[in-house]
């Protein structure tokens, strides 16, 4: 991956700008065996190699399938799961094996904004007393001024301030969204991790929200993690976007390169299966709809874990894992993990996925 | 004729707190080979009108007509109404996990389904059905994946069996509700194609309920935005997405993040949607609309015809069409109309 010495999914930017460096990232969970007799070593391969760099003040989008691994890397990034190998920096310390304890003090600096807005509030305490938490675990502000800081921030974020004493049930869903913003922000941290923010909300509140996540990052200079399935929230929010299946990252890049230009068969047909809000556009004309479903993280396919469903797919497929790196002349900064990448202008079709000896060729 | 034509369905639940008025005077058709979205935020009235349809809304207080060819569907009791339920219409739900019953074979879900409204046929003769019909969603190996249990297929799969099992008495009318909200897009899209191609092979008229701007942009053919209980805006898919009036469609559609325009702000509707025990008097939209005029505050417009266009109605008192309006607000400074009582 770094044959010619470039820094895996890496653009111009140089080493200082790096606030996350992720290397070699795998997370696998026990699968619990259903027979008393027989011990299970089948493990489910939730994350399966990832390397990742997210630089200072920028938003990376992580799109893929459900059960594509993008919440398991997330938390494996917060240090929220224990990482079953490779390596995690952060703000250029190796956090990989600090305790719990000592992960405290860096929790100021990495926060979650979860996506169910009902789930992740407690129900039975104010508003004001949950977004004091971080104030109160960090023993940062007391009394009055941790009262007057909480009200600070639910003003930045759009709540009002005297709703301090109010209950989550007392909050629509988009406000409540606010105050999961509010108390991941209330600490200034330097990441903050959005996982499926905006996934539960009505389009009118999502886009409020979207604009205050874009108007906190520029006010602060956040550097979010963006985790969606709606690849068009992702692209409006994003500067660079990783593609994930099956616990691994198949192509990352600048925004505009992979919806412009996507490389891998993968990121092309997730794009294509986007309904777009225009009833102008042949439905049938740029679809690539892909046969089967996912296969399963426990034992995923041989070679290229797309190929079984790939249009595109070769024999080499199925047998050689194709390593992330420039293909067809991009530039460093967009990696795509395929010995077949989609060429631009190319069109892809949708067919089973058949191992020929010539896969879809353009039309 | 419409196959299904509801007129003036209102629908309010009694609450501690006082009424629900989830459908307030709601009126469609769907017609035999066509869809027809109803599309609308959480609240909006869109899934308790269908349900109300289909008697599935308990304590209800319901007025109104929902002539199903020559039959009124509010007016039939429970039991006339389980013969239609099925037989003539079939339903598919959002959640297709919690919709099938997790300790019965998918395909005896579906037998059971075919043998409850049709008790003559034979239970050898309904699982050939069965397997006919899961293979016709696109279920690989259905004779084999017949007697699978729910947790055995995956997500995609589950919502093509529950579409197997509204389709297996051949309804003339399907009702889909959020049928995709659960499911990934490229699965989404598989699903979006098989309810397509049930479609053009058995002329079924679709009512397809959904948030989803896309998906309606992609299959409907006739579109109704819902707000507050009620219709904002009826109107083609066309006119909808390129000639629309009601400035909620306007809202909705410029809420979204423009695909593969240029990352500016997102234009999201100001406020919250309305609490339906407590409406706003006249049009519900008015707090949040920015072109909000004294009128709107005190009378509730009803549906206008927009340009001359019978099959194009919208509820609203402005005159201007969003050209117009999109090129008054241009003039004006700050991008907002001047409106007197507006801070």
């Amino acid at each position: 991956m770094t044959e010619s010495g470039i820094p895996s999914a890496s653009g111009a930017a140089s080493d200082g700008d790096v606030l996350v460096r992720v290397e070699g990232l795998k997370k696998f969970f026990p699968v619990q065996s259903t027979s008393a007799f027989r011990r299970s070593h089948e493990q489910v391969h939730a994350v399966d190699g990832v390397d990742l760099e997210v630089f200072r003040g920028e938003t990376l989008g992580v799109v893929g399938e459900t059960g594509c691994g993008k919440s398991t890397l997330a938390r494996c990034i917060a240090r929220l799961l224990d990482l079953s190998e490779g390596q995690v920096d952060f703000d250029g310390r190796d956090i990989t094996n600090l305790s719990a304890r000592q992960m405290r003090p860096l929790r100021r600096e990495m926060q979650i904004i979860f996506q169910d807005p009902y789930g992740s509030l407690n129900p039975r305490r104010r508003v004001g007393s949950i977004i004091g938490d971080p104030f109160a675990l960090h023993g940062i502000a007391d009394g009055a001024d941790r009262k007057k800081r909480v009200q600070e921030v639910m003003e930045l974020v759009g709540l009002k301030p005297e709703h301090f004493n109010r209950f989550p049930a007392e909050f629509s869903g988009g406000q409540r969204q606010r105050i999961g913003v509010a108390r991941a922000l209330a600490l200034k941290p330097k990441l903050i991790i959005c996982d499926e923010p905006v996934s539960a909300l009505d389009v009118s509140i999502q886009a409020q929200i979207i604009n205050l996540l874009a108007d906190l990052q520029s006010e602060f200079n956040l550097t979010y993690i963006f985790i969606a399935h709606d690849l068009s929230v992702v692209r409006h929010v994003s500067d660079r976007v990783a593609v994930m299946y099956l616990g691994k990252i198949v192509e990352l890049a600048p925004v505009e390169d992979v919806y412009q230009a996507p490389r891998h068969p993968y990121s092309n047909a997730l794009l294509s299966a986007v309904p777009m809000p225009d009833p102008n556009q042949k439905v049938d004309s740029h679809q690539i709809i892909l046969s089967g479903d996912v296969p399963s993280p426990i034992s995923p396919p041989s070679g290229c874990r797309f190929h079984p469903r790939c249009p595109k797919a070769q024999p080499k497929c199925s047998v050689d894992d194709p390593a992330l790196v420039p293909v067809l002349g991009d530039p460093p900064g967009h990696v795509t993990a395929c010995h077949f990448p989609v060429e631009t202008g190319e069109v892809m079709q949708s067919r089973p996925g058949v191992i020929a000896g010539e896969g879809a060729q353009a039309t | 004729m419409a196959l299904l034509e509801v007129s003036d369905l209102h629908v309010s639940f009694p609450t501690p707190d006082g009424v629900v008025q989830a459908v307030r005077g709601l009126s469609f058709a769907a017609e035999a080979g066509k869809t027809l979205g109803i599309v609308g935020e959480s609240g909006s009235g869109k899934s308790v009108a269908t349900q109300t349809i289909m008697g599935l809304t308990r304590g209800a207080r319901v007025s109104g007509q929902a002539m199903f060819e020559d039959k009124d569907l509010l007016a039939m009791d429970q039991k006339a109404l389980r013969s239609v339920r099925g037989d003539e219409v079939g339903m598919i739900f959002q959640d297709p996990l919690s919709s099938l019953h997790p300790y019965y074979r998918v395909g005896w879900q579906i037998v059971e389904m075919i043998r409850n409204n049709h008790k003559d046929i034979s239970k050898a003769k309904a699982k050939a059905r069965a397997v006919e019909l899961l293979g016709l969603v696109g279920i690989p190996q259905p004779d084999r994946r017949v007697d699978d249990f729910p947790h055995q297929f995956s997500g995609g799969m589950r919502q093509r069996a529950m579409i197997a099992m509204a389709m297996s008495l051949n309804p003339k009318l399907l009702i889909a509700d959020e049928p995709t909200t659960a499911l990934d897009v490229t699965v989404q899209a598989q699903v979006l194609q098989v309810m397509r191609r049930l479609q053009e092979e058995f002329g079924t008229a679709i009512i397809l309920i959904t948030h989803d701007l896309g998906v309606v942009a992609e299959v409907a053919d006739d579109v109704v935005v819902m707000y507050a209980g009620s219709a904002m805006e009826k109107a083609d898919r066309y006119e909808i997405f390129g000639a629309s009036h009601h400035p909620y469609t306007e809202g909705l559609l410029q809420s979204l993040p423009a695909y593969g325009g240029v990352r500016e702000r997102l234009h999201p509707i100001p406020g919250q949607p309305p609490s339906l025990i407590n409406l706003p008097g006249g049009c519900p939209f008015h707090p949040r609309c920015p072109y909000v005029m004294d009128r709107c505050r005190i009378e509730e417009p009803p549906l206008f015809e927009v340009g001359g266009n019978p099959t194009h109605t919208s509820a609203c008192w402005l005159t201007l069409d969003l050209v117009e309006r999109t090129a008054l607000r241009d003039k004006v400074v700050g991008g907002q109309l001047p409106s007197p009582s507006r801070p």
